[in-house]
């Protein structure tokens, strides 16, 4: 089994290998990581019969190209994207045997932003911290894809998932999140608040892994002073200076001095992902549970 | 102890403290609760004057536990300080001594001395924020980042010393350069420095400019 791995043909924008993250470690300053659209990576796992922890790719715009160097099932799930194997096209969101040698070919998002690969047996990277989620904030877990890169993987299990497609949820044509607010609305505006949870922001091209950036009204601040820095969660909306929320993604720092006016629900963080530059995003005040 | 619970989700809470000393007794009194099975918590991360409590399975009982809590200070840790080697060789230690009125040998003198401990950690995985110095020491954040600042530098601000685990930006006032490895993922555990741990800086040769802090202490991955 020692043949089980892929090259990296052609690494795209940006891919990186994600699995469930490293939560418990915040205390230490360390971010959970893990793939940005949680539910989009589980399935691909699904398709392939790995665990739902098993390591995947998440591409970014652009997807990615492998050479598998022994048989391999895969499944590409999350953006949609055209996928070829040595230039014939393949089924999207269903597992697909590519043989030996092939060129998997991933294309760029025809919508969304990122789309994940699972090859059965999962990508076994040396884990760090029991992940091997690349954090692009600390710079835990492996570095970012690059041409060339050889992945090792695990021995595939059998059987496989029976399962032959599966729906996935559209990238969202206008993202509407969810929010609880607080824990410091209270350093906003009664305006602020009103425009945070009513107007119309943008999608910013400056959204990362770290954090969905958005553009449009500024929220005006009730009080002047700096927060003491305060632990942070995932699905925080942190409002810098200039007034323009950032939602939290996984590779958010664990502390931070800025004040967070909401915190988006956490099933809502998967369409967050997906969002592309310009989505329209809204933000809906809702009742804590 | 006054106690302010905020709710952040749908699953954590946000507990706020009169003070950092208080912080760090209820982030020890949690800590306890959790090693005795009387809290469920993925996270409990201590911060300036907060305790986070996240992953939460019953936030509204924790919240009304915590409003009624009776936290007693943090206990003193039985386990040794780490001690942390230090040059004094920082570029800034000269502006860090005009602040104090004290000749450079003295600042080294006063912040040698002291013995800190881990309020929090943040900004960098094992950066901690140590407190230890008397108030009338703290000192601004520099007016202007540095765009790099060497691993294994040593700095203030505010009322904290850290150490940087690798090179990075940073606004501090960077006093002197240790060779400690402050994190190494291969290593149990990765971080030096926890929440609670005590700390000593042990100078170690003459003061001098000439000391090279980018070589040592870099993470192993990059």
């Amino acid at each position: 089994m020692s043949d089980r791995a892929v090259s990296v043909v052609r690494a795209g924008a940006l891919t990186t290998v994600q699995d469930r993250g490293r939560p418990g470690h915040a205390h230490l300053g360390v971010p959970r990581s893990g793939a940005l659209d949680a539910p989009a990576a589980a399935l691909v796992n699904r398709l392939v019969g790995n665990r739902p922890d098993a390591a995947v790719l998440e591409t970014t715009l652009t997807g990615c190209a492998l050479r598998p160097r022994s048989d391999v099932t895969v499944a590409v799930g999350g953006a949609p994207c055209r996928v070829t194997v040595d230039g014939g096209p393949v089924a999207w969101g269903a597992p697909v045997r590519v043989p030996a040698g092939a060129l998997l070919d991933i294309g760029p998002a025809v919508s969304g932003v990122r789309t994940y690969v699972a090859l059965a047996g999962g990508v076994i990277v040396e884990p760090v911290l029991g992940s091997r989620s690349t954090d692009l904030l600390s710079g835990l877990g492996p570095a970012p894809l690059t041409d060339g890169t050889v992945l090792p993987l695990g021995p595939e299990r059998v059987p496989h998932a029976r399962v032959d497609v599966a729906p996935q949820p559209a990238p969202p044509a206008e993202l509407v999140l969810r929010v609880t607010l607080g824990p410091r609305d209270d350093w906003f505006t009664q305006e602020a608040l009103r425009v945070f949870a009513s107007r119309t922001f943008l999608v910013s091209s400056a959204s990362n892994r770290i954090g969905l950036r958005t553009e449009g009204p500024a929220l005006e601040r009730a009080r002047d002073g700096e927060l003491a820095s305060e632990g942070m969660v995932l699905g925080a909306v942190q409002v810098p200076p200039a007034g323009r929320p950032v939602v939290f993604l996984a590779d958010h720092p664990t502390t931070g001095g800025y004040p967070v006016i909401g915190v988006v629900r956490t099933g809502d963080l998967a369409a967050a992902a997906q969002a592309a530059p310009g989505t329209p995003v809204r933000f809906v005040a809702v009742r804590r549970r | 102890m006054s106690v302010r619970v905020l709710p952040v989700g749908d699953d954590a809470l946000l507990v706020e403290l009169a003070s950092g000393a208080e912080a760090e007794a209820l982030h020890a009194e949690l800590l306890r609760r959790r090693a005795a099975g009387l809290l469920s918590a993925r996270e409990i991360v201590p911060a300036a004057r907060t305790v986070l409590l996240d992953g939460l399975t019953d936030p509204g009982r924790v919240a009304s536990e915590l409003a009624a809590a009776d936290v007693p200070p943090a206990p003193p840790r039985a386990d040794a300080a780490v001690e942390i080697p230090i040059r004094y060789d920082g570029p800034d230690l000269a502006e860090v001594a005009a602040l104090w009125g004290v000749p450079e040998e003295e600042a080294a003198r006063i912040h040698a001395a002291a013995e800190f401990r881990v309020a929090f950690c943040g900004f960098a995985p094992g950066f901690g924020y140590l407190t230890g110095l008397p108030p009338r020491y703290d000192v601004p954040r520099r007016a202007t980042p540095r765009t790099a600042v060497p691993a294994g530098s040593v700095a203030l601000a505010g009322p904290y010393t850290g150490v940087y685990p690798r090179a990075s930006p940073g606004g501090w006032q960077l006093i002197g350069s240790t060779e400690a490895v402050l994190w190494d993922h291969t290593r149990v555990p990765a971080a030096l420095l926890s929440p609670g741990t005590r700390v000593r800086f042990v100078p170690v040769g003459p003061a001098g400019r000439a000391g090279s802090a980018g070589s040592t202490g870099r993470m192993g991955t990059s």
